[in-house]
């Protein structure tokens, strides 16, 4: 009897080790196929020849892109979207999920329930366009004409998150507060010195959720931010893809490298940030989808 | 500064409790810096969520430019008359309702499997290695993912063999020489859900892991005890300790059916796929003059305003009845 209890457990093993195994390289193959497309030469790509390592070396596609300064404008202004951003989504949502966690706050649960009510109901699309156009105008009408800052404030600001933090705050004891009160602290000085440093661990997967984010937006920072100078990455690579399914952009040199190979640099090239931070925040994003779990 | 005896101090109580809004008042005044930590939150949320929320009253106006919303003509029902009448819109509703649905038959079963095979890993090292390459496509814009696809799929020609999953298939013989997977509508929705399994499955497995990682090491033992196999183990200890879990992610997942990602389906579709492709919020983006392709005049947008009021209808009724179930079966409300 046992043998055969053995047997089954040692069989689901070797099938999960197998599976997850295969799974796992074919979550990693797609871009390791980008690095090799993206360094191997045209006649290669065009035959079809990578499998997995670059094949006919060049890394012209690479220096013809990083000859462009518009690519690396819309490094800048990701940079930029991602930096002012996160730090304005995290610090609103911080404060505010302060002042919400508590319970003894008059009209707290009807602020809260304005704030979840917002993750139920969304106004879709056309109206939610037609307002950020409304604030791209009045925005360049007092004089900001960098249309960024309007996708910084506008934009990105999440319930779900300020939900969390919430939920973060209210997990700290309540006699904590009590005794910065009497010490004489008012909530400003209590909110940033004293629940900010015991929540840090939350505010830091909450951060990461909203930079992650800005770093990849596209949908709504391509519908509001017209001017060129200003797209982030995201857009920049869309748009270049458009021009490729449509009909090929003519403005490249392709006697050396092929234009797939030049898309994949383009990847390659916003890619290669979060690969190397990913390892080490990975930990903290698996620690905040449990966090949602935390119930009210 | 004042005395003040126990006599006034009951009077002053009990003048305040036949005064409840005084009260309130004072307490808001006492805590008046909470109020002022709220209104960057307040703000950002009335301007941009809730003023757009009044900006659905634009389905039963005919936007006027020069008007604005208030001063533009009502016009009743028209524009959701002619939505309701309009052939294409029935076959957006019906392609977001069939990418949902099919998203939550594969999509939902898999994150599940997926952590049923991550606890067998007892190798933490190899168990990490695996995590961090199975959450990784999570991690990454919508618009390299939809790039890699189209990068993928691109089709055959005389210069070019076409990417891989086009000469994969090509050489399987599973689709004829030639095909442009991206502009045939029969390949969308694989596309869609099988680039959709790849990103996030990986992701969506964590909430899984941690409950199965919650179930008591002692459960198994007794079951092994009782000479349960692998798979009787799976289906007495392992599935009813996820039980709660499985329960309630499924009803959320019931409840975001009609909010499925429409950015990429946008970065995906094209005119040639429509039929299998266009959704309700691609649909809006056409008749409201964000998407390129549109046709736009004055009735389209009330047209495009009542289809995302209609969208966002169903979408809060299934996600309130979802909630309101979660809630019995939990016993826990979720927000």
């Amino acid at each position: 009897m046992h043998k055969r209890l053995d047997r089954s457990e040692i069989g689901f093993k070797i099938v999960s080790y197998f599976l997850l195994t295969i799974f796992a390289v074919a979550c990693l193959y797609p871009f390791i196929y980008a690095i090799s497309c993206s360094i191997s030469g045209k006649e290669a790509i065009e035959a079809g020849k990578i499998i997995l390592w670059p094949v006919g070396i060049q890394f012209d596609a690479f220096t013809d892109i990083f000859q462009r300064t518009s690519f690396w404008l819309c490094y800048a202004n990701t940079l930029f979207l991602t930096f002012f951003g996160t730090l304005f989504s995290i610090l609103v949502s911080i404060i505010g999920a302060y002042a919400l966690s508590k319970e003894r706050l008059p009209f707290g649960r009807a602020l809260n329930f304005l704030l979840v009510f917002t993750m139920w109901f969304s106004a879709g699309l056309f109206a939610t366009k037609f307002f950020y156009d409304l604030t791209n105008n009045a925005f360049k009408s007092i004089g900001i004409i960098d249309e960024k800052w309007m996708v910084v404030i506008a934009m990105g600001l999440n319930a779900y998150n300020v939900v969390l933090l919430r939920n973060g705050f209210r997990g700290v004891p309540k006699e904590i507060e009590e005794a910065a009160l009497v010490d004489g602290a008012n909530e400003f000085q209590i909110a940033s010195k004293v629940y900010t440093p015991i929540s840090k661990a939350t505010i830091a997967t909450v951060a990461l959720f909203y930079g992650i984010s800005r770093w990849n937006g596209y949908f709504w920072v391509a519908q509001t931010i017209t001017s060129e100078e200003q797209i982030p990455l995201q857009v920049y690579i869309r748009n270049f893809l458009d021009t490729y399914v449509k009909g090929t952009d003519t403005t490249f040199n392709l006697e050396v490298f092929s234009v797939q190979s030049l898309f994949y640099c383009m990847i390659v090239a916003s890619v290669i940030p979060i690969i190397i931070i990913y390892p080490f925040i990975q930990k903290y994003f698996a620690a905040g989808v449990n966090l949602g779990g935390v119930k009210e | 500064m004042f005395k003040v005896d126990s006599k006034e101090k009951e009077i002053v109580t009990l003048y305040y409790e036949k005064n409840h809004w005084s009260i309130t008042l004072k307490r808001m005044l006492k805590d008046w810096r909470l109020y002022v930590m709220l209104i960057p939150l307040i703000l950002v949320f009335f301007f941009w969520k809730y003023l757009p929320m009044y900006g659905l009253t634009l389905s039963f106006k005919n936007y006027d430019s020069g008007l604005g919303i208030l001063g533009s003509d009502f016009i009743g029902l028209a524009g959701f008359k002619s939505l309701m009448t309009d052939p294409t819109f029935w076959r957006a509703f019906r392609n977001t309702f069939m990418l949902a649905f099919y998203g939550l038959l594969f999509g939902f079963p898999i994150p599940i499997i997926l952590a049923l095979l991550f606890s067998e890993v007892k190798n933490k090292g190899y168990r990490s290695f695996l995590q961090v390459a199975t959450y990784l496509p999570k991690f990454v814009s919508i618009v390299v993912i939809t790039s890699l696809v189209t990068l993928l799929c691109t089709k055959q020609t005389e210069v070019y063999q076409g990417g891989l999953i086009t000469q994969l298939l090509t050489a399987m013989k599973l689709i004829p020489e030639g095909t442009d997977l991206l502009k045939s509508p029969q390949y969308f929705r694989a596309i869609y859900q099988i680039s959709g399994i790849w990103e996030g499955a990986g992701y969506g497995s964590i909430v899984y892991f941690a409950a199965v990682l919650a179930i008591s090491p002692t459960s198994y033992e007794a079951a092994k005890m009782d000479g349960a196999s692998k798979w009787a183990q799976i289906k007495n200890v392992t599935l009813p300790g996820m039980a709660s879990t499985i329960t309630i992610m499924l009803i959320l997942d019931i409840g975001k059916l009609f909010t499925i990602g429409y950015e990429k389906v946008y970065l995906l579709y094209q005119q040639e796929t429509w039929e299998t492709a266009d959704i309700v919020a691609t649909f809006v983006m056409r008749h409201s003059g964000m998407a390129s392709d549109g046709v736009v005049d004055q009735l389209s947008k009330a047209i495009a305003a009542s289809a995302d009021l209609l969208n966002a209808v169903i979408a809060m009724l299934l996600v309130v009845g979802s909630n309101i179930i979660a809630r019995r079966v939990s016993e826990t409300s979720l927000y």
